[in-house]
């Protein structure tokens, strides 16, 4: 194999690629990226065996061929080098190696053969449909926060992606949650999407796909099966398997008959909430809601760091009530309203809690309560 | 050589080293009298409660004085403690009973009453604490203190502060102790074992890496039986036998404990004497009568071990974050399952179902003799079950618990039972 490469295009798609790697391996061959070229594209690969992402890029290639080097190292080698380089890979012949030149560098890198590198199985993928960047990032956005990392129910570990309806309307559904908090995005179920079984995205998954999303404006296809999911931008193709497990019935979480509607300022209540959490200990997180009539008095008491309080001017017509959250998770949410106003739907201090943006229903907030 | 009295504590310098030094004090003439080097500059302490539990037992039955006397549950449970007469017919602590009685059939044996047992405990810490606010308690009858920087206080070096100490706690308390006096904690635990009972060892930086150098390699501490097993595969069985290693070497070896042997076998030990050292886990266990198979008869077992252990984490505001899950097959193999929790626990019935999920698993037709439960991730009690969104049902199990508990408070732990307990 032999070719030759501008640095940046290189390293754009090293960057894909390189992250799907873990950085401790038991496998050695999972620590290396696939490279094959041939009719003037270089194709790199790389592999988690549970996730897999593929690019392409063009290059001059003098000689096809295929090899497999350690991605990280060859990442770190290419960012180093200067703008503007162009690359010379050469790899084949007896030795397994594969050497970079670039200008007055030279490096030398131990190779594995390409036979070694877990074969992608090409599965069938009966459901296809495209979505806008800019829905898709919205989808992940909104809902990737709650996304529990506890091990023990693995089936949390990722998004619930289904084809459903919403008061009539068809939707494509996300939900994630951790079992204090849930996330729910909803948005126009796209065309060819109505028969798309309900799957669950891994977490890492959902990561690398926000990295990708943002390099692009376009659609991005999206093909999936019951075990498989495929997101293609252009390119550069991510494909992961899908969690294998059952969400719970998010539903019954979600509370229908909330009467103690608040609505605050949403710019205005993060920074309260933030400064007052400034106090609160990084165990226990709480901040304590105190609702009468127009005032709400925001406070955290700490044994070791002392006390806060803050009030500020809200919009409440509700009953007088005391109630607590996390604060992190309060600001979480807060992160994710665009619009200018939150209202939260209570019910009592022990009960879930609903927040919205006032001027946008495609997300649904439900927060647990901490006691305080 | 410095000699110190354990009865009327003078410290007086000899000149010359005899060679018996001194049998017995200038002074008051007594044989009990203790020489060393570095007397006066060695400061870190080990006192250990000779045989406690029997101590404490022949201290309120002054008839069972002369009398071989063991501690401990009925016919299948274990030695928690001989007095020194029983140790003369073999009689060992963590010995089966029933080897215990073998060996000594004439031995009085005592239920332990481990409330007595804290009581008096909590009465030689408090001593200990009058001494020196550095007191680390191992267990509820040894402790470590760090005696640096009290000679003016005390009006005299630690080794002249350990004896009165110890004196006092005969005196006042009743029951004996020894002391091991060191410059760090690794060798007083060392000394206090070497002089026992009612005993003063003192280890110096000078004589301890020659002294070291000839003990088996389990005197390290953290090297059990397995560990040991694996050093002696190695060729490492005295502590002289790691010297020629240095630190990498080990450390590429065995790991973290590597590094502990390197500076252990040079008798360097930066530990500090930690007060307050906080509670690591809690937990209860049972030996049955007889072995158990069925796993009902098991399940019941386990039920009142989760209750004692959420009743002690409760008494302490404390959550567990993991379950652990204890085993010992009729044939003494030991198994252990343990499983992490989403969220730490104080609740009974969590630790159960969590427990019994474990135990289910592992309850496959063999005989068990012991089944213990516990928790070694500790967090802070108002951390413990908060409120799920997916779980909705915790919180009413919550209420029952809270409730129970509160019936128990005012009527005894008899007072209300859960229907399971009963089967």
């Amino acid at each position: 194999m032999k070719l030759t490469i501008e640095r940046a295009a290189l390293l754009k798609s090293l960057a894909h690629v390189q992250s799907v790697v873990e950085r401790r391996n038991t496998i050695p061959i999972l620590s290396n990226v696939l490279l094959e070229a041939g009719d003037g594209k270089l194709s790199l690969t790389a592999t988690d065996m549970d996730l897999t992402i593929v690019d392409e890029v063009e290059a001059a290639v003098g000689e096809p061929g295929a090899t497999t080097a350690p991605a990280h190292t060859f990442y770190d080698i290419v960012r180093k080098l200067p703008d503007g380089a162009q690359v010379e890979v050469t790899a084949g012949g007896e030795a397994s190696q594969m050497t970079l030149k670039a200008g007055r560098s030279t490096f030398t890198l131990a190779t594995l053969p390409k036979e070694d590198f877990p074969a992608g199985g090409d599965s069938e993928l009966p459901q296809a449909f495209a979505v806008q960047a800019g829905e898709l990032r919205n989808l992940v956005d909104r809902t990737r926060f709650a996304i529990s990392t506890e091990e023990t129910r693995y089936y949390l570990n990722g998004i619930y992606v289904h084809a459903t309806e919403s008061d009539g309307v068809a939707v494509l559904r996300a939900v994630a949650t951790d079992g204090h908090r849930l996330a729910r995005f909803e948005m126009p179920l796209p065309e060819g999407a109505a028969e798309m079984p309900g799957v669950i995205v891994p977490r890492k998954t959902v990561g690398e796909l926000r990295k990708l999303i943002d390099e692009r404006d376009e659609a991005i296809e999206i093909a999936l099966s019951d075990t498989k999911v495929r997101f293609a931008f252009g390119p550069t193709v991510l494909t992961s398997k899908l969690i294998d497990g059952t969400f719970p019935d998010y539903e019954r979480v979600i509370p229908s008959s909330n009467d103690k509607m608040l609505q605050v300022d949403c710019k205005a209540f993060a920074q309260a909430v933030d400064r007052v959490s400034t106090i609160s200990t990084e165990k226990s997180r709480a901040v304590k809601m105190a609702l009468n009539g127009t005032a709400m008095t925001l406070s955290a008491t700490s044994p070791e760091n002392g006390s806060a309080v803050e009030e500020i001017e809200v919009d409440y017509g509700g009953d007088a009530i005391e109630i607590g959250f996390n604060s992190r998770y309060l600001l979480d949410i807060a992160m994710q309203i665009e619009g200018d106003s939150a209202v939260f739907a209570m019910a009592d201090a022990a009960s879930p809690t609903i927040v919205q943006d006032v001027k946008d229903a495609s997300a649904l907030y439900v927060l647990m309560p901490m006691r305080v | 050589m410095t000699t110190l009295c354990r009865d009327c504590f003078i410290v007086s310098p000899q000149p010359t080293v005899e060679k018996r030094p001194n049998v017995r004090c200038r002074s008051c003439g007594s044989p009990r009298v203790a020489s060393h080097l570095e007397l006066e500059s060695l400061t870190i302490a080990h006192i250990d409660c000779d045989a406690f539990y029997a101590s404490v037992e022949k201290r309120d039955n002054p008839d069972l004085l002369d009398k071989p006397v063991i501690v401990g549950g009925g016919h299948r449970g274990v030695v928690s403690a001989a007095c020194y007469v029983a140790r003369m017919y073999g009689v060992g602590s963590a010995m089966p009973m029933f080897k215990a009685l073998k060996a000594c059939p004439d031995a009085v044996v005592i239920r332990p009453d481990m409330a007595k047992y804290s009581r008096v405990g909590r009465e030689v810490r408090a001593l200990m604490e009058a001494v020196t606010p550095l007191v680390e308690p191992i267990s509820i009858d040894e402790a470590f203190l760090d005696l640096s920087g009290t000679a003016q206080l005390h009006g005299g070096c630690p080794a002249r502060t350990l004896a009165r100490l110890v004196k006092q706690i005969e005196d006042s308390i009743g029951v004996t102790a020894s002391v091991g006096l060191s410059y760090s904690k690794f060798l007083a635990k060392i000394a206090s074992d070497l002089d026992k009972p009612r005993g003063f060892a003192m280890i110096g930086r000078e004589e301890a890496p020659a002294f070291l150098a000839e003990q088996p390699i389990s005197i390290i501490w953290g090297v059990g039986k397995a560990f040991r097993q694996q050093l002696a595969k190695d060729g490492i069985r005295h502590v002289r036998d790691l010297l020629p290693y240095d630190e990498n070497q080990l450390v590429a070896r065995y790991g973290r404990m590597g590094s502990r042997l390197y500076f252990f076998a040079r008798g360097i030990d930066s530990r500090k004497v930690e007060p307050h050292s906080a509670m690591k886990s809690v937990s209860a266990e049972t030996t049955f009568n007889e072995d158990i198979k069925d796993l009902p008869k098991l399940e019941k077992q386990l039920w009142r071990l989760c209750e004692k252990v959420s009743k002690r984490l409760k008494a302490k505001d404390l959550a567990g974050g993991n379950i652990v899950l204890k085993l010992k097959t009729s044939d003494f193999k030991q198994l252990t399952r343990s499983r992490s929790l989403e969220n730490p626990t104080q609740l009974s019935e969590v630790i159960y179902q969590e427990s019994r999920r474990m135990l289910a698993k592992v309850a496959d037709g063999r005989r068990f003799r012991l089944i213990g439960v516990g928790t070694s991730d500790l967090k802070e009690g108002e951390d413990a079950d908060p409120p799920s969104l997916l779980v909705p049902e915790l919180e009413q199990v919550a209420k029952v618990e809270r409730a129970i508990d509160a019936v128990r408070l005012k009527l005894g732990d008899d007072a209300i039972k859960k229907g399971r307990s009963l089967k």
